[in-house]
């Protein structure tokens, strides 16, 4: 971990905005830590939030509809074993953070704690984001402009293009988090996205193509055109295909996934599972499986919140721990969860950086950041001669799983029939089903092509949901089930 | 309209139009929605979290005339210190002049709503509501659940959560109204397992009324029941069966119907139903009503998110598609009066929302339906997102019962079910004759004559 002056300034940025702004000082989170702490609890910590979130987007050539979004707040924390008290307020200040405090402690009943918090600040963040200028205080008309050239783009890129929606996405986010034992976190998290929609026409046949790009970065990196244009004629390219595209067979085949986005594989099949709240409570369908096998050799699977600038990463996690790199799966075998605070001290374990929430109204969990598969050794288009007959997904929408039964499901929104080892027609609708803790198993070709995706990933768990990535080389997986609608 | 206690919330509302008004707007509207809420969790019988929360959120929806039609902007603020909506609502025009003019933007122009029925959304007893009893529900569903099988052997937990909320909506049109309304859930997670394998499952009970709530143990072994019959579950060869949705499944293709008959995606061209109105698009027995004032309806509320009169649209008639869902702008798109389906939060600028949206009841029980089938599936549980609104595409994973000789044979796992939408719904041959509401839509169990089924 390095440190270096933009970090500091970064931390100190969001600590005197608090201050400034709301007389959130450390002496006055000291007393409402110290409120919490009346009752016997294990641990207490206030979380303050103010994030602003603009967006303008266009439809049928106009920009219709602009938006600013401000939600601010304070959620107070009281743990005592492993119960947890919560309450939240939309307004910051300390009365409001006291009030929740009194509240949030109530989940014990023996008094009697009563210990003093002495606040200090870390000093070893490193910052993967640093943006001079927050993404939104770029001008709207600035936005406007980039988004009626998208849709005079797409427009011209094709007859076949009859509608086109795009928008921007820009959120500036600020939070501090003062923890009773004794830790005064904060950070500054930036974020941006572009998104880009066609419908696309041939006859009586309609179809869409999508493409998004974004992460922690500023906003001008949208802004040039061959970043935007490639996505733009992406989106064509996508929804061309597809009104071509035929129905996809159904039932047990090779599948080979594409590098970057279909990494949402290892999100749900593996990652919700390696949640510690899911092990603790060993409702998990990879309970008690650390250090068995869960994958073949050579699968390797890490989730990495450091990664600079990417959508998933993050300095310090909702709880202000430090993120950092965890090897979930080394060589095949199952050698780490994604710990919260809570879920790491019951299990005896240390917190991995990974307790996440979606804002002040929410307690935080144990969630992803960047999950990925390291790259392999195999070409990737030897990984395609492979296979005789088989599927080949390169971009994939939602995905879902059912931790218990380790169950998962994504769709693919480009896929395509191999045959005799070459890519063939485009299928439609092509879902894939399989179970979390034996589909690695069945990997038995990895790519040296490790991509990671574009920056548009969002993870819901619980009602919360929280910005993700995800990343993966060319791999070959044999039986997956395929649930299309030929037989 | 509004209760006396939200005088000051009328005054916030009010002074959210006025200040953005005076910056310029032609039109305006805003909604405070007010939420109190508390939530518990209990996980084995022991309290896992308690939750409160205190919530305000303003949003302010502003309109300036251009040359060709009026621009508008949508803004949302938790900040309700006078000065900050004052600043919020001028910022709102500044956002609305910088966005394009639109001929079809614009508030309703009159037909709001003018009677404000009693819905029954909520009694105002149940705010004396404790944590602890709501914790003692929890608990009792628990050790319900265990009481079934010993192997319920563990449990995702039982949450039960009471949210009353208030909602004031004005406009520059002169309207002014306010609601308020209850929520009252109940729901619980068990997991069961026998060597290896192990299964969860759930089931909840949902009312505007503390006393509407179903008893706590009983769904606690309703939800047990449905874990441990999962036990054992495998894969089917790949085939083509009859598929039975059941009820707590069946409204999800209720929902995906709904996404289709917004305004918005008809306008948009992006719904396989645009271009067939009018036409038989499901089969003779399916009948979809939405209504926005069912008494104690958990979809109900005196006037949508733009200040007009919910009522009963019947969307489909005996399979005959006779209603779109829409708000006043999608209306205009399509040269129709709004349904009054407009719905609104803080966050965001009006769109299409369903009410209470159902299938009507036909006749035979589940279990009935299932007698009726020689060889089948039925389905308990779906997962994932693959339905394609455009085409009609529909591949979801899913899990179940599978059916031999009008009997349930083994559950199944680990399989996807995949058609298209519109032969799904002309391919409708039976509709059970139950009906509960556990969300705001409802259907009875559904049979779909066939679909593929992918497994190993």
């Amino acid at each position: 971990m390095t440190t270096d002056r933009t970090s500091e300034e970064t931390r100190e940025e969001a600590l005197s905005f608090f201050k400034d702004r709301f007389g959130v000082d450390e002496r006055s989170l000291e007393a409402t830590l110290g409120t919490a702490l009346e009752r016997r609890v294990d641990y207490a910590d206030a979380y303050f939030e103010y994030t602003t979130q603009d967006s303008v987007s266009l439809e049928e050539g106009i920009v219709k509809d602009g938006s600013r979004h401000l939600n601010q707040g304070v959620g107070v924390r009281a743990q005592s074993g492993e119960r947890q008290g919560y309450a939240h307020s939309d307004e910051i200040s300390i009365d409001s953070a006291q009030i929740a405090a009194g509240t949030a402690r109530a989940i014990s009943d023996q008094s009697g704690g009563s210990q003093a918090v002495s606040l200090a600040g870390q000093r070893e963040q490193r910052d993967l984001y640093p943006v001079e200028q927050s993404p939104t205080d770029t001008p709207v008309e600035t936005k406007v402009a980039l988004l009626d050239e998208i849709d005079r783009y797409a427009r011209a890129l094709d007859p076949c293009v009859k509608q086109v929606m795009a928008s921007v996405i820009t959120q500036h986010r600020r939070i501090l988090i003062a923890s009773s034992d004794g830790r005064l976190s904060a950070d500054i998290q930036p974020l941006v996205r572009l998104n880009v929609q066609v419908i696309a026409a041939d006859g009586e046949k309609r179809e869409v193509g999508y493409e998004g790009m974004g992460g922690r970065y500023a906003i001008d990196r949208l802004m040039e055109p061959s970043t935007w244009k490639r996505m733009v004629d992406e989106a064509v390219r996508v929804a061309k295909l597809n009104l071509n595209s035929i129905p996809c067979p159904a039932g047990s085949m090779n599948v080979v996934l594409g590098p970057g986005w279909p990494g949402i594989l290892l999100h749900e099949a593996i990652g919700h599972g390696l949640e510690g709240d899911f092990n603790r409570k060993k409702t998990s369908a990879f309970s008690n499986k650390l250090g068995q096998r869960v994958a073949s050799e050579g699968v390797t699977v890490v989730d990495d919140g450091t990664l600079p600038e990417r959508r998933g990463s993050i300095n310090i996690d909702d709880e202000g721990t430090p993120s950092r790199e965890n090897v979930l799966i080394e060589n095949g075998v199952l050698v780490g969860y994604l710990h919260d605070r809570l879920n790491a001290g019951l299990m005896g374990m240390e917190p991995t950086g990974n307790g996440r929430r979606e804002s002040y109204a929410h307690m935080p969990l144990p969630r992803m950041t960047n999950t990925f598969m390291l790259a392999g050794q195999d070409d990737p288009e030897e990984i395609l001669k492979s296979v005789d007959r088989g599927l080949y997904a390169v971009s994939f929408g939602g995905g879902q799983v059912d931790i218990t039964s380790g169950k998962f499901v994504f769709s693919a929104s480009e896929a395509y029939l191999i045959e005799d080892g070459q890519v063939g027609a485009p299928v439609k609708g092509a879902t894939l089903i399989g179970n979390g803790p034996d589909v690695l198993t069945r990997v038995n070709r990895i790519g040296n092509d490790l991509k990671l995706d574009r920056g548009v990933g969002t993870c819901g768990k619980d009602g919360q949901g929280v910005p993700v990535g995800v990343g993966l080389p060319t791999v070959r997986i044999d039986d997956l089930i395929v649930g299309g609608t030929e037989g | 309209m509004s209760s006396p206690q939200s005088t000051s919330d009328h005054e916030l509302v009010a002074r959210a139009i006025e200040g953005a008004r005076k910056a310029g707007a032609s039109q305006v509207d805003a909604v405070l929605v007010r939420s109190d809420s508390q939530e518990v969790k209990v996980r084995n019988e022991e309290i896992e979290h308690v939750k409160r929360a205190n919530e305000r959120c303003l949003g302010i929806r502003a309109l300036v005339s251009q040359e060709a039609g009026l621009s508008s902007a949508v803004t949302s603020t938790c900040d309700l210190d006078p000065e900050a909506i004052d600043r919020m609502a001028q910022e709102t025009v500044a956002l609305a002049r910088a966005t394009a003019a639109d001929p079809h933007a614009g508030l309703p122009e009159g037909g709001f709503a003018e009677d404000i029925p009693e819905l029954d959304l909520m009694k105002a007893g149940d705010r004396n509501v404790s944590v602890e009893a709501r914790i003692e529900d929890a608990r009792r569903a628990e050790s319900a659940a265990r009481e079934v099988d010993p192997r319920i052997d563990n449990s995702e937990g039982t949450e039960a959560a009471s949210d009353f909320s208030e909602i004031i909506y004005h406009n520059s049109q002169g309207f002014q109204g306010g609601y308020s309304s209850a929520y009252h859930s109940l729901f619980s997670q068990p997991l069961a397992s026998e060597g290896e394998n192990k299964q969860r499952d759930y089931w909840m009970t949902v009312s505007r009324q503390i006393a509407g709530l179903e008893d706590p143990a009983a769904v606690g072994r309703k939800a047990a029941e449905r874990a441990i019959r999962r036990l054992g579950a495998r894969s089917v060869p790949t085939c083509e069966v009859p598929v039975i949705f059941d009820s707590l499944t069946a409204p999800s293709l209720l929902g995906q119907l709904a996404g289709c008959l917004s305004g918005y995606s008809i306008y948009r061209e992006s719904s396989f139903l645009a271009g067939c109105m009018g036409q038989s698009i499901a089969a003779s027995n399916v009948t979809v009503v939405d209504d926005g004032r069912l008494p104690g309806g958990l979809g109900s509320k005196p006037f949508d998110g733009e200040g007009l009169p919910t009522r009963r649209n019947v969307l489909v008639n005996e399979g005959r598609l006779e209603s779109w869902l829409l708000d006043s702008y999608s209306g205009r798109k399509l040269d129709l009066p709004s349904t009054g389906n407009a719905s609104r939060g803080a966050g965001s600028g009006p769109g299409v929302g369903t009410t209470n949206l159902w299938i009507e009841a036909g006749e035979g029980t589940l279990d009935e339906i299932i007698a009726d089938t020689e060889k089948g599936l039925l389905v308990t549980e779906l997962i994932g997102m693959g339905f394609n609104p455009i085409t009609g595409d529909y591949s979801r994973g899913a899990s179940g019962l599978w059916i031999e000789g009008g009997q349930i044979s083994h559950p199944v796992e680990e399989i996807t079910i995949a058609g298209n939408f519109r032969d799904m719904l002309m391919g409708i041959d039976a509709v059970g004759s139950e009906l509960v509401w556990r969300s705001r839509s409802a259907a009875p169990p559904l049979r779909v004559g066939q679909m593929t089924v992918a497994g190993q």
